[in-house]
């Protein structure tokens, strides 16, 4: 009888187990498919309207009615703003990502605080950014303009940078800095020469991570970079953007225009992907090239 | 001197990836006594002795092959119930991991994992075992504090206490002392002395001093390999092996 | 000669050292004031709504109509409200099971495999998550409504909620996979020992020694959902009412800023509004933030 009992009790923990990995492998699965889902569906959307000259013109007259011409402004604009911000977020990250970990080394506290702000900042949705933005914007009588958008999406972009970067200057050996200021180098020495040359697989990583997300974001260009038919020539014109061209393209009825806002969706997947792909790359080479 | 046999390892081989961790391993491990595996760091000896209750299952790059007995059962067969297997067994690590829980769960997690619910027994049982570890004194008022609030040394005892609760054979250490300040290391090897009246243990350890107070038996193991086994008084007064007689001396570097 | 050249070398050696190093220093105080930046000027926009409302006229009155200065935010903030929590409820257990699933059973080439899928979830931009919303999420949720007898366009909250679960998944599960691996294997070994079974070890060793790390993550996941804009206010309807069921639309306050930007100068006090829903935007965000990230801290320091 007790025999039984037990018997029973090791059928029920065994069957309640593999429910559990049923389970757990159902909800793996859900993430594999919802990735497909999601770019099989703007493939299967936005390839028939893909053509040529959708990436190599910018919109002619009557584009918005179906008519013909491209979403080059687009696309060259979003080039430029992501790489604009980018580089102006790397002047002020790649400073403070040093400055953490070599100049802060041993006050523990000081780090933590920047780390804390940092992530702090990068909690805080971009529209946030963007109303925060259009508001300078407006207080110093400036219009929507490529600049005003590289600077709303420079200060959104800098503290998922400046973390990546933490996060890959950290695995550098205190040992390795130690024995560099033992020979006589400065701290600025130290940080530029010791240890930039030894993480820099990871901080091309870092700033690839940043520049996806800049070309990615539309929330915060939406109040401060404006919409154009044209490419910019200067800092103080507005320009399309992808992501948003994405979204003005899909908000009209007309078909033609909605087939092209897939279209377009595809090349911002492509961007994205092709970003992401090369980021992956560069990290597994650092992961290779590491001292331990 | 040696009598019954416990454990019965026979040809055991150990991979980790493409590296070949235990080569050749053929030993007996007499029962109710202290069997120490003695030898310097990085030999192997912490994955003989997690092979012993199939620890080893839990990283996936570990190939074994070969037979280890306990009793007629084989422990490393397939079809071997492991659960049962391993209750068989308590497990003190290098450094205290109580579980996330009160002081009175760690004891009767095994328990109630084994079906066991009724409160006085449970209670009972508790009071057993912390008794057996000279625990229950320290902490009989704050059984239900967590345990991470007791001292390194009081964990260590409560981990022993834990594992001693599922009513085991064999005790497993692993170099049960090595986080402890000198005192509780003291307190821990005493208890061996008592426990192993009752119970066949296996620790592992690379103090040699250590390994002369508290051995029955001794192996001793140099890169995977068992280069020496026998009872505490031919492996500390007549070592055969050249490695394990300057290991022995103290000159081994 | 010799003897001269040292000294201008250490000069300048020293004077990059110095000029670096003030530049890290700006750096530093530019981070560390842009949060208060950031309030101050939402604070500063916003007062000038204070100045003739109450703040509980503002929050718990339905009425929105800006031209008659009437904002009343309440819609906005339940139509967020429902579409976070609901997306957090569909992402949290996915989430769990997964990171239970990769930390503990899966073999190798899962992991290869979902590495790059998890990378590029987090990296898809989100106006693509909203056209991915608009195919093929939107007609499905308009035909599960219709299966309960709704008529529902589809552009509800439950679209909303289901593209943004999809959004915070890579972000919660990054950080589960963390927690769940930062717990030493002799926890597992010591409960294996016991006679445990690995599921019974999971359950009740693990995820307890992970408990606060869970929380957090959903905290975290609260956090990043609640400020979401483009995909969510693509699909989810954006009609002002207060929210009645998860078919019907919604209008949550990240969309409302996207939405009005362009018409918020003309009308008297509407910047204002917006700048409002923005700082409750900030404010929520930050408690989530702040809340999850203190109790990682606070628990760690216990253990």
């Amino acid at each position: 009888m007790k025999r039984k009992f037990k018997i029973n009790r090791q059928v029920l923990r065994k069957s309640e187990e593999i429910f559990y990995r049923v389970l757990m492998i159902l909800s793996t699965s859900i993430i594999i498919i919802a990735l497909l889902a999601i770019i099989i569906s703007i493939l299967v959307k936005g390839i028939p309207s893909l053509s040529w000259s959708m990436i190599s013109q910018t919109p002619k007259g009557g584009y918005y009615f179906g008519k013909e011409g491209g979403i080059l402004n687009a696309i060259i604009g979003s080039l430029y703003l992501s790489f604009g911000a980018t580089m102006l977020a790397l002047v002020f990250s790649l400073p403070l990502a040093l400055y953490m970990n070599i100049h802060k080394m041993k006050q523990k506290n000081v780090v933590n605080v920047i780390r804390f702000f940092l992530d702090l900042l990068w909690g805080i949705p971009s529209i946030v950014y963007g109303a925060f933005g259009f508001t300078i914007m407006v207080y110093f009588g400036l219009r929507t303009s490529l600049l005003a958008g590289i600077i709303t999406v420079t200060l959104f972009i800098i503290p998922i940078m400046v973390r990546s970067m933490d996060e890959v200057l950290k695995t550098v050996p205190k040992g390795l800095l130690e024995s560099a200021f033992s020979l006589g180098s400065t701290r600025s020495e130290t940080a530029f020469r010791v240890m930039l040359r030894q993480c820099i697989p990871g901080m091309i990583t870092a700033i690839l991570l940043a520049f996806g997300r800049a070309i990615g974001d539309a929330a915060a260009v939406l109040f401060t970079a404006g919409y154009t038919d044209y490419i910019p020539n200067s800092l103080s014109q507005p320009t399309a953007t992808l992501p948003l061209s994405v979204f003005f393209q899909l908000s009209s009825p007309i078909p033609e225009v909605q087939s092209r806002a897939y279209a377009s969706a595809v090349v911002l997947t492509a961007i994205v992907l092709i970003i992401s792909i090369a980021s992956r790359g560069f990290s597994s080479r650092y992961q290779k090239n590491r001292i331990k | 001197m040696i009598n019954g046999t416990k454990i019965n390892i026979e040809d055991l081989n150990l991979y980790i990836g493409k590296k070949h961790i235990l080569k050749d391993i053929n030993v007996k491990i007499p029962e109710k006594k202290l069997t120490v595996i003695l030898g310097p760091s990085g030999c192997g000896k912490t994955t003989l002795l997690k092979s012993l209750n199939r620890l080893t299952d839990l990283y996936p790059e570990v190939k074994t092959q070969g037979k280890i007995f306990n009793g007629t059962d084989d422990i490393l067969h397939p079809n071997t119930e492991i659960t049962e297997l391993r209750k068989k067994m308590g497990l003190l690590a290098q450094s205290p991991y109580p579980l996330p829980m009160s002081i009175y769960d760690n004891i009767t997690y095994g328990l109630r994992i084994s079906g066991r619910r009724k409160k006085r027994y449970l209670n009972k049982r508790v009071e057993y075992y912390l008794r057996q570890v000279s625990l229950w004194e320290e902490v009989k008022d704050r059984l239900k504090d967590p345990a991470s609030a007791l001292s390194i040394g009081q964990q260590q005892r409560l981990c022993l206490a834990r594992g001693l609760s599922v009513d085991p054979e064999i005790i497993l250490a692993d170099e049960p002392t090595s986080a402890l300040d000198p005192v509780s290391s003291r307190e821990i090897e005493e208890l061996f002395l008592k426990l192993k009246q009752r119970y066949t243990i296996v620790m592992v350890t690379h103090i040699l001093r250590q390994a002369r107070r508290v051995a029955d038996y001794v192996i001793f193991m140099y890169l995977g390999e068992i280069i020496e086994h026998g009872t505490a008084e031919q492996i500390f007064e007549h070592p055969q092996n050249p490695i394990t007689k300057s290991y022995i001396k103290g000159t081994y570097s | 000669m010799k003897s001269l050249l040292v000294p201008s070398f250490k000069i300048r050696r020293n004077l990059r050292d110095k000029s670096s190093s003030f530049w890290m220093k700006c750096c530093y105080y530019l981070v560390l004031s842009m949060p208060f930046i950031l309030l101050t000027g939402l604070l500063i926009k916003s007062s000038l709504l204070f100045g003739e409302k109450t703040f509980s006229e503002l929050i718990f009155s339905s009425e929105w109509k800006p031209l008659s200065g009437k904002f009343g935010f309440l819609p906005f903030i339940l139509s967020s409200l429902w579409i976070t929590f609901i997306s957090i409820a569909i992402a949290a257990p996915v989430c769990l099971l997964t990171a239970i699933y990769l930390t503990q059973y899966a073999k190798r080439f899962v992991l290869k495999v979902m590495h790059p899928v998890i990378d590029i979830l987090a990296g898809i931009p989100s106006v693509i998550y909203g056209v991915w919303g608009i195919i093929i999420i939107v007609p499905f949720v308009s035909k599960v409504a219709s299966w309960f007898n709704i008529h529902s366009s589809g552009y509800s909250i439950l679209a909303g909620s289901v593209v943004l679960s999809v959004m915070v998944i890579p972000f919660v599960l990054n950080i589960l996979i963390e927690v769940y691996r930062s717990i030493p294997i002799e926890l597992s070994e010591a409960s294996l020992s016991l006679g445990a079974t690995k599921w019974e070890t999971i359950k009740k060793v693990l995820t307890r020694k992970a408990f606060p790390g869970i929380i957090s993550s959903f905290g975290l996941g609260i956090s990043r959902a609640f400020g979401e804009t483009i995909a969510v206010l693509m699909v989810v309807g954006n009609v002002v009412q207060i929210p009645k069921g998860i078919f019907q639309a919604g209008y949550p306050l990240p969309a409302l800023i996207a939405n009005n930007y362009g018409e918020m100068l003309s009308i008297p006090m509407y910047d204002s509004a917006l700048m409002l829903a923005a700082l409750i935007l900030f404010i929520v965000v930050t408690f989530f933030n702040l809340g999850s990230r203190y109790l990682i801290m606070h628990y760690e320091k216990k253990v």
